[in-house]
């Protein structure tokens, strides 16, 4: 009987053969933390005062949830981290203004095909698109990893979601992906490792893949993940890696489920406050007024997304009724799109230019909602009260809907304008 | 004992924990104070050690935040009874040392004012009068959970 990726990456991980459901200990190739290493720091005191990292070299640590520092806690919690930084050796580190951690870890060059990342963060489930098994874990467990160097985990079942065909124009991986949390639910795929396979994965940019793989988490799934084909590879050169090791499921592998969609056949998409599964087509969202529109966050805040935006804006003006705030997701891409003009003319549209960080898809600061206002976002969750507010409403869209809506000041569909 | 039901699916950890104070303080008095903050604003004021929750499907889906298990463990919560958990939610109480019983059996039956007991050991759990199965923890789980969370389960063993 064949196996599934998630098989197959324990077996070479373990070296033994792995049966789903069973119960492994592995030691992950990296331990992703942001700001919130300040409260796992403080949790491997507990344990022992003054202990040591077991591997300093696994450790990623990215400053991006609250930056530059909002309030005197976030920046002691930085100061903390900073000096931990250099007392543990820890040679992974990116301070603020490097960017998003799930856009920054795969731009230097550590989401290497094969190997196994786990993060405290939901959304480290991203790598999937680099042929990663990463997943997201929470402090306790990372303070524990870093004493320990291993953890333990249940070998899920698996999903094979088949893509083929290509996407029409004014249809991006965002609408697509939102359609299969539409279709799968919140809980569609809880536990599950899910597998991107077929013909129309060659369709799908880099960017497009980590917005899809991004996105796993809001439909439970433990993990998702693409094969690596001609188009990783070239982006994996690019930054210098070279050596990796391609998993991919047997040809006879079994799933416990198969789902199957036609790229030509998704239109725009939009998920409705308050979840993410809520996704109706835009036709039933068009007309609604937007106070706010934003372009950014891990989902979809890379080169792609903002040569998307600015296409669309380029010439016109945020109309009266909106705002709309624009947010690189990281240092990389913003001098991109510095060089290219592109934020010169997302600018000169009127919108807000904000530094590669979290900070409005959660709600820190930047970008909070007034009571009753609506915000049309690119980010990945629109759950009540993410954005600060919980008496406002968030819709989730595709860079190219929002920059649509920020123009009308209502969700609009892309194709018209 | 008191038991607080939510019947609904996806109780997602941005409810049970606003996003915006995650980066606030990790002081145990702090989220006591704003757990369940947009679900249920009396919770705080109300739980118990000893209560028990049930919910629906998926409940803890969203966000890796620890707030939400922590706050729970820290409040006294005996053990949190759902019809699923979303995966980070489960592991993540599991490691504070946190029961999780999942049985959505016993969550369709319930209704306000019937008794629950709970036997982890054996996975039996009464509900009124009538006993419900649920599969016991695997080994490592029941380890860490019977040390008081995984920390306190990595303190013994390196000590």
């Amino acid at each position: 009987m064949g196996k599934t990726f998630i098989q197959k990456i324990f077996e070479n991980k373990t070296g033994k053969s792995v049966a789903e459901e069973e119960i492994v200990f592995v030691e992950p190739d990296y331990i992703l933390t942001h700001d919130n290493t300040a409260a796992i720091i403080k949790k491997l005191a507990q344990v022992q005062e003054g202990i040591r990292v077991k591997y300093p070299e696994r450790l990623v640590i990215i400053l991006d949830h609250i930056i530059p520092a909002a309030n005197v806690a976030s920046a002691n919690a930085h100061k903390q981290i900073r000096e931990f930084v250099k007392k543990q050796s820890i040679e992974h580190f990116y301070d603020i203004g490097v960017g998003i951690c799930h856009q920054v870890l795969p731009e230097k060059g550590l989401a290497i095909p094969g190997t196994i990342i786990v993060g405290s963060d939901s959304h480290t489930c991203t790598y999937g698109a680099f042929g990663v098994f990463s997943t997201g874990i929470d402090r306790t467990e990372s303070a524990g990893i870093w004493i320990t160097g291993e953890t333990w985990f249940k070998i899920p079942k698996s999903y094979k979601i088949n893509l083929r065909g290509k996407f029409r124009k004014s249809v991006f991986a965002k609408d697509l992906i939102l359609k299969i949390i539409g279709d799968l639910g919140a809980d569609g795929a809880n536990y599950k490792s899910v597998e991107y396979q077929g013909d129309g994965i060659k369709n799908l940019s880099i960017s497009d893949r980590m917005t899809i793989a991004n996105m796993a988490i809001e439909m439970g799934a433990k993990n998702s993940v693409f094969p690596v084909d001609d188009k990783t590879e070239r982006w994996l050169y690019e930054r210098g890696i070279e050596n990796y090791q391609k998993i991919r499921a047997d040809e006879d592998a079994i799933y416990e489920k198969e789902y199957s969609y036609n790229l030509d056949e998704i239109t725009p998409q939009v998920a409705f406050p308050h979840s993410v599964d809520n996704v109706k087509d835009i036709s039933e969202a068009a007309g609604i007024k937007v106070a706010q529109c934003f372009i950014g966050t891990c989902t979809n805040g890379r080169i792609e997304d903002l040569h998307i935006a600015a296409k669309i804006l380029k010439g016109k003006k945020v109309h009266a009724s909106t705002r709309l705030l624009i947010l690189p997701a990281s240092r990389e891409i913003y001098q991109q799109a510095v060089q290219d003009g592109t934020l010169a003319i997302l600018n000169e549209s009127g919108a807000v230019i904000l530094p590669p960080g979290c900070g409005p898809c959660l709600g820190a600061h930047q970008g909070v909602m007034a009571d009753g206002e609506v915000t049309i976002s690119t980010a990945n969750r629109n759950f009540k009260g993410r954005m600060g507010n919980k008496n406002a409403f968030i819709y989730l869209a595709s860079p190219a809907t929002v920059a649509a809506s920020a123009i009308t000041g209502k969700i609009t569909e892309p194709e018209e304008l | 004992m008191k038991v607080f039901f939510y019947n609904k699916d996806n109780i997602n950890t941005d409810l049970m924990f606003p996003g915006k104070y995650t980066y606030e303080s990790s002081d145990l008095e702090f989220i006591k104070e704003h757990l369940f903050e947009d679900l249920d604003v009396n919770f705080p004021k109300e739980v118990q050690k000893g209560d028990v929750i049930l919910a629906g499907e998926n409940f803890g889906c969203g966000s890796s935040r620890e707030q939400p298990a922590v706050g729970l463990k820290y409040v006294g919560v005996k053990a949190i009874i759902a019809k699923s958990f979303a995966r980070i939610f489960y592991r993540s109480a599991t490691n504070q040392g946190l029961l999780l019983i999942e049985c959505p059996e016993a969550v369709d039956y319930y209704k306000e004012g019937f008794s629950i007991e709970i036997d982890e050991r054996n996975g039996n759990l009464k509900i009124g009068d009538k006993i419900f199965q649920f599969p016991p923890l695997p080994k490592q789980m029941r380890e860490i959970i019977e040390s008081g969370g995984l920390l306190k389960n990595i303190k013994k063993k390196i000590s």
